[in-house]
């Protein structure tokens, strides 16, 4: 012990080094957590690092394969989704959907802007926990409506001038968990919508009032079938908990499509420790629902629709070549319209947060105009501007997608296989059954 | 096959599927067509009388499965039986008597109209109630009224545990014994707007002999409406 005291005072360096396991984070954690008492709940989806599509390479066309030519031979995108069981299966242009967000967590420009954008790409949008708007459905060519535990503005006009109905079970970001919209989005169309008191906190059952399992969903269906003359494709939306299971349960229960939905999904407000520790990667939740519908021999009769985390037309076409019929994208939609947008980046740090940071989707005091319900802010978000750049995204997903399946050497985004593809991980190639490059391995299967 | 015996179309359900009887309900929807239905050996069959939207009368004869007049608008339905699950589930409007005993959450999400039991209610009757009324002239069981937002549930007889738990602005009233009222539930004063409506409910039930005052009124506390630290015991 020789250093001097000026030494001493100029420190080692080693006071910088930061812990892996109480890292800043964590600390900020900790710190809230011992002055408030609270746990933190908050919006957009998990931030920890998961296995995921980047973990997957396309492995192309050489000798092996040929190519399609990419500005001359015809890939196609559509999809037909219900056809199992429904008279009038909807028939989208593209393979991407818009997940399910409530009016309420959004605002009603929101979801017309997301109508308009989807409308204008071909595909579908879809309502979420608070019922239909006419803005929603006036500007939707396809809109699903969700079925869900809290019933908020459930009834059977709007279920029958739905396109197609999703029976909600879960979602990726909370499999398990119920709704929650904080009072401070709760404004009176609000809560008239879900015949709530204005400016409470509200929280949506997690389970379904009327019904417990799959045998008794099977009765709920065969009554939305009833009510709506067998005309609407029935969709079931799980959260990736058990999705081999959920799947196979799913198809037992009647669905003509299923939904699963991987931990990366997004949320409107979750509790942090749900978003973050409660659920399955999306790469685990396409691999086991494609084997339980392989197994039941209902692959492609049953639709496969996957969320959770897709951002790029590569994320598109890794999902279709797993097996999904379709995806669909919530958070990345959101962002299309402007949310993270880094010309809001003052008032977003003026909220402690920076564009691409913010996840206060639950505080209702969204710069961007999209999560919030005060009419100040939600006129920043013109619906016909927003509706072009979510067509815009939507495009050009579907154009990265096609150019990878024509460099593939496929003449429709569908008839890419898993064989188009490596992990470049071996937890990727364990979790989405896709050898190891370089290699014939999966982790986890035998010979 | 469907006959008309005078003014009533008497669909046997012994002889004709489900789809072709819900069918032939459902044809007079957006209607203010007044026809008169009664099924014949219903059989326990599930989701039927669904979906109906018109001014019609349905008599059920026998017993009826799950989700027996779901989301019923205008129609007078009645069941001269038991009912299974979710009877009158997301009811809009309209009327439906059950003479028997209906199974768990009679009534669930109901926005509108009036659901009449007989007999007893098994448990989560009410569940997520949004504006319907439900008057029980035997007991109910647990969990009644959970997350019931708006509404009304009248219980001539006894109630099971945690009555009313996380209720918002729907009334209870009950005139027997409450095995346990659940979180964020109270019993609050009968007033007269009280007694009133009770009269009326018991009237459009049948049960016009009974007096309003013999009734306890139970209701939210609205202490769970937002969340608080201090709570959390609670729930």
């Amino acid at each position: 012990m020789s250093d001097s005291i000026e030494e001493r005072k100029a420190g080692s360096g080693w006071g910088q080094r930061e812990s892996h396991s109480f890292d800043r984070n964590t600390v900020h954690y900790i710190h809230e957590a011992a002055r408030t008492g609270l746990y933190r709940i908050r919006g957009f989806g998990a931030k920890r690092p998961i296995p995921s599509f980047d973990d997957l390479l396309m492995k192309g066309a050489s000798m092996s394969r040929y190519p399609l030519e990419g500005y001359r031979e015809k890939c196609g995108t559509d999809v037909t989704i219900g056809a199992r069981n429904a008279k009038n299966p909807i028939r989208l242009r593209i393979p991407i959907t818009i997940a399910g967000m409530s009016f309420g967590s959004l605002s009603a420009n929101a979801k017309e802007a997301l109508g308009r954008g989807a409308s204008e790409a071909g595909t579908s949008t879809t309502t979420g926990d608070g019922g239909m708007t006419n803005e929603e459905r006036g500007h939707s060519t396809t809109l699903v409506y969700q079925y869900l535990p809290s019933r908020y503005g459930m009834n059977p006009d709007d279920l029958r001038r739905a396109d197609a109905i999703e029976v909600v079970v879960g979602q990726g970001a909370k499999p398990g968990g119920g709704g929650m919209l904080l009072g401070q989005k709760i404004t009176e169309r609000v809560a008239e919508m879900r015949t709530l008191p204005v400016g409470i906190d509200q929280r949506s059952a997690c389970r379904h009032p009327d019904w417990t399992g799959p045998d008794d969903l099977a009765i709920k269906i065969l009554e939305l079938r009833e009510i709506t003359n067998w005309e609407k494709p029935i969709y079931i939306k799980c959260g990736a908990a058990r999705p081999y299971y959920d799947t196979a349960l799913s198809v037992k229960a009647g669905a003509d499509a299923v939904v699963i939905d991987g931990m990366q999904g997004g949320t409107a407000a979750t509790q942090d420790v749900f978003i973050e520790h409660v659920g399955q990667p999306t790469l685990v939740a396409v691999k086991e629902a494609v084997q339980a519908l392989v197994d039941l021999d209902m692959h492609r009769r049953v639709q496969l629709i996957v969320g959770g985390g897709i951002r790029t037309g590569a994320d598109v076409a890794k999902a279709l070549a797993m097996g999904a019929d379709a995806v669909s994208i919530g958070t990345a939609a959101l962002i299309a319209l402007g949310d993270q947008d880094p010309a809001l980046d003052e008032e977003y740090r003026k909220l402690g947060s920076a564009a691409g940071c913010w996840e206060d989707y639950q505080a209702g005091n969204d710069p961007a105009g999209i999560t919030t319900q005060d009419p100040a802010l939600a006129a920043r978000l013109d619906p016909v501007t927003g509706g072009r750049r979510l067509a815009n995204y939507l495009r050009v997903l579907t154009l990265e997608a096609q150019t990878i399946a024509r460099a593939c050497g496929k003449s429709h985004v569908h008839n890419l296989e898993p064989d188009d593809m490596v992990a470049l991980t071996v937890e990727a190639a364990a979790m989405a059954g896709i050898p190891l490059a370089g290699t014939n391995w999966i982790p986890g299967r035998e010979g | 096959m469907a006959e008309r015996g005078g003014n009533e179309v008497v669909i046997d359900l012994a002889e004709e599927t489900l789809r072709t009887a819900n069918t032939r309900l459902q044809s007079l929807n957006g209607t203010r067509e007044g026809v008169r239905f009664r099924i014949r050996n219903p059989g326990g069959v599930h989701a039927l009388a669904c979906g109906l939207d018109a001014p019609v009368h349905v008599e059920i004869d026998g017993h009826a499965g799950y989700f027996c007049a779901g989301m019923n608008q205008h129609a007078d339905v009645e069941i001269n039986g038991n009912a299974g699950q979710g009877v009158a589930e997301n009811m809009m409007s309209g009327t439906v008597r059950v003479r028997g005993d209906a199974s768990q959450s009679a009534g669930a999400t109901a926005h509108g109209g009036l659901l009449v039991v007989d007999g007893n209610a098994a448990a989560r009757c009410g569940i997520s109630l949004k504006g319907a009324d439900i008057v029980v002239k035997g007991d109910v069981g647990h969990m009644s009224m959970f997350m019931a937002q708006a509404g009304r549930l009248v219980v001539l007889g006894n109630a099971g545990d945690a009555l009313g738990d996380s209720i918002y602005e729907a009334r209870i009233y009950v005139r027997g014994t409450v095995d346990g009222l659940g979180a964020d539930c109270v019993e609050k004063p009968l007033g007269a707007e009280h007694e009133s409506e009770l009269r009326d409910l018991l009237g459009l039930a049948g049960c016009n002999g009974v007096d309003p005052r013999s009734f306890r009124r139970y209701g939210s506390a609205r202490q769970l409406y937002n969340f608080k630290v201090e709570n959390v015991g609670q729930y």
